[in-house]
């Protein structure tokens, strides 16, 4: 144990980490610069390199080459215990055979911190269980196991909070409780976080930024917003929220717009929200963002004609339809229901419309329906 | 005739349960009663009631030797047993290394081995080494086949052991030194308690290998295996009891302390 990394502090740092299981690359080059005391999300689907990487930073896995850094400290490969990085481990992993209190106690006696009373007593109340101290993890629900894992690895004040799928086994309703708390609780200490999950929903509540990864690498990285409103691939703009991703090819130029012929009809996209190459274009726009009109309306902004309603689900606050164009591709639209119109029909021509300001493009060589499905590993 | 029917129908798994204690307890409840039985030469007839038999277990010849034979060499190769046993068990059950699958079958061979062929090959091999059976080979022989059920029971709480567990230590500034000893052993001790109880059960209870390889050193089965011949002395059966009660209390005990783990803290 030295005391120089336990007293690390400052930014995680990865550099071109690596993790190959024989032929198998879990983490493929990924770099990566965490600031300290930012709530950081790593998103993706199981077996996307997620879990490995946050493994690596908490020295259970052992990377197969790059390096990590708090501050100015390499950790790469240092003994668990010997990192000020502490994890609150998917199915809590509380210790069985000892109380609440002891469970917290364990990484402050361990340090050689005699008088703990204080300081478990502290963080119960900041998880709002001071009255479960003296039993044992058997007797607590599953939402209260979840808290005192959190308790404990927060009670030592590590430079860096690793949280793998935290909620998971959590019911929909505590989760999303448990979302505002853990956010809470992470502004309050103002330690770094660095969350896993699977949930996207999840991910956008409680992180200031995400990285969504995939296959072992990162495919973008930004605010929650950011990754919403503008993604850069076709995975990123399937895995968080619903796309309609439409083939198309850049014609013209007009000003700060490029026109875009979709099957013979033209629609623009800004120049800073396209990140297509050449001529070839997956163009992009999401389902909220669509006006839907019966035929004879005039519409401003882009407009898209010929479709024709497929499918109508009536959700209370919205409605939302299917409707297939001439080319055959059936596009997404959620209406809100705020007009107090009756929804349209199924059968009813339609066109589509929506401004210009929301509508992206991205690289045409990309497979519209990456990330849309759910993958085939997931558990 | 309905109602017998259902009457049967509703009770028969109770019938069942009562009529299958009954065969497995007559034997026990026999021995116990005849514990009082005022025998004369022979404990094959009941001649009336008396605590004498209780108040004078070391009447009959020789059984009290056999019985501090049967001890000692129980606790002796149950300790070694259990010590070694559980060292197995945390290797075949922890680390992967050449070798790996075939110590773990090896394991089983004891245990499907005849207890007359391993007796026996035993025997004949102490001789061959020039080694005379007594106390010490009975030792060398028990604690041989108690390792197999060591390591199996051991094993198998540690196969139920959660890894996160103990990498959930060392994320919380545990060493492995600290690891092993605050979470893993405490975890894993429970079956280690069970697998040292099944040893000396069986150790205490062996009369086969023990047989071959004893020389002139007597336990307690060999001296009722011997005197049963010219008749059991009553104090065979108060011994018996005794053992019988003391598992009984251990047993009791042990489930007592369980619960009250889990109720209450």
């Amino acid at each position: 144990m030295t005391d120089a990394s336990k007293s690390a502090k400052g930014d995680l740092k990865l550099s071109s980490l690596v993790k190959t299981y024989g032929e198998f690359v879990a983490v493929d080059d990924l770099s990566l610069l965490i600031p300290e005391g930012s709530f950081f999300a790593l998103l993706g689907h199981s077996g996307c390199g997620k879990t490995t990487t946050l493994r690596m930073i908490a020295g259970l896995d052992e990377p197969t080459s790059g390096s990590i850094h708090i501050g100015n400290t390499d950790i790469t490969y240092q003994k668990p215990y010997d990192r000020p990085v502490n994890t609150v481990f998917q199915n809590y992993a509380l210790f069985p055979h000892l109380t609440i209190f002891e469970n917290i106690a364990f990484g402050l006696r361990r340090r050689g911190i005699k008088d703990v009373k204080e300081q478990v007593d502290k963080v119960l109340n900041l998880v709002e269980l001071p009255h479960l101290a003296q039993r044992k993890p058997t007797q607590l629900s599953g939402g209260q196991q979840q808290r005192i894992a959190l308790a404990r690895a927060i009670v030592n004040r590590p430079a860096l909070l690793l949280l793998d799928e935290p909620l998971g086994a959590l019911d929909l309703k505590l989760r999303r409780q448990m979302q505002i708390e853990l956010k809470w609780i992470q502004t309050e200490v103002g330690l770094t976080f660095v969350h896993v999950t699977h949930d996207q929903e999840e991910a956008m509540t409680m992180a200031d930024t995400i990285a969504v990864m995939n296959e072992g690498k990162i495919e973008q990285m930004g605010s929650p917003a950011d990754l919403y409103d503008s993604p850069r691939t076709a995975f990123v703009a399937n895995f968080l929220g619903q796309s309609n991703l439409i083939k198309g090819r850049v014609v013209d130029s007009d000003g700060d717009a490029n026109v875009v012929e979709i099957h013979g009809q033209k629609v623009k996209v800004l120049k800073n929200r396209s990140v297509a190459k050449d001529s070839s274009i997956l163009f992009g726009i999401r389902p909220e963002k669509i006006r839907i009109q019966p035929g004879a309306h005039q519409l401003s902004g882009c407009v898209l004609e010929g479709g024709v309603i497929s499918d109508v689900s009536y959700i209370g606050v919205s409605t939302q339809y299917q409707v297939e164009m001439p080319w055959g591709q059936e596009l997404m639209v959620f209406e809100q229901n705020d007009d107090g119109i009756p929804p349209l029909a199924k059968g009813d021509p339609v066109k589509l419309s929506w401004e210009t300001i929301f509508s992206f493009g991205l690289d045409g060589s990309e497979d519209a329906s990456a990330g849309s499905e759910v993958n085939p590993d997931e558990d | 005739m309905t109602k017998t029917s259902r009457w049967l129908s509703k009770n028969l798994i109770r019938i069942y349960a009562v009529l299958g204690f009954t065969y497995l307890f007559i034997p026990v409840i026999y021995t116990i009663v005849f514990s009082f039985n005022n025998s004369g030469k022979s404990n094959l007839v009941w001649r009336g009631f008396t605590f004498n038999n209780w108040r004078n277990p070391c009447g009959a010849a020789d059984v009290c030797n056999a019985l501090g034979n049967s001890l000692k060499i129980g606790f002796i190769s149950t300790t070694l047993a259990t010590i070694l046993g559980s060292l197995i068990a945390f290797a075949v059950g922890r680390y992967a290394f050449r070798g790996h699958g075939f110590i773990n079958s090896m394991i089983f061979l004891p245990m499907a081995t005849p207890e007359i062929v391993m007796g026996s090959s035993l025997l004949t091999m102490f001789i061959g080494f020039g080694v005379n059976p007594g106390f010490w080979t009975i030792v060398i022989a028990h604690v041989m086949f108690c390792i197999s059920f060591v390591v199996v029971a051991v094993k198998a709480r540690i196969a139920s052991l959660d890894p996160r567990l103990e990498q959930a230590a060392m994320d919380l500034y545990a060493d492995e030194r600290e690891t092993f000893r605050k979470i893993t052993f405490p975890l894993v001790a429970p079956g280690i308690a069970g697998a040292a109880l099944l040893a000396f059960s069986l150790s205490f209870d062996d009369f086969i290998i023990t047989n071959f390889n004893s020389g002139n050193v007597n336990t307690f089965p060999k001296f009722v295996y011997i005197s049963a011949q010219r008749g059991l002395p009553a104090q065979a059966n108060v011994i018996g009891s005794a053992m019988f009660l003391i598992a009984l209390i251990v047993v009791l005990t042990a489930q007592f302390v369980g619960n009250r783990r889990k109720t209450t803290a």
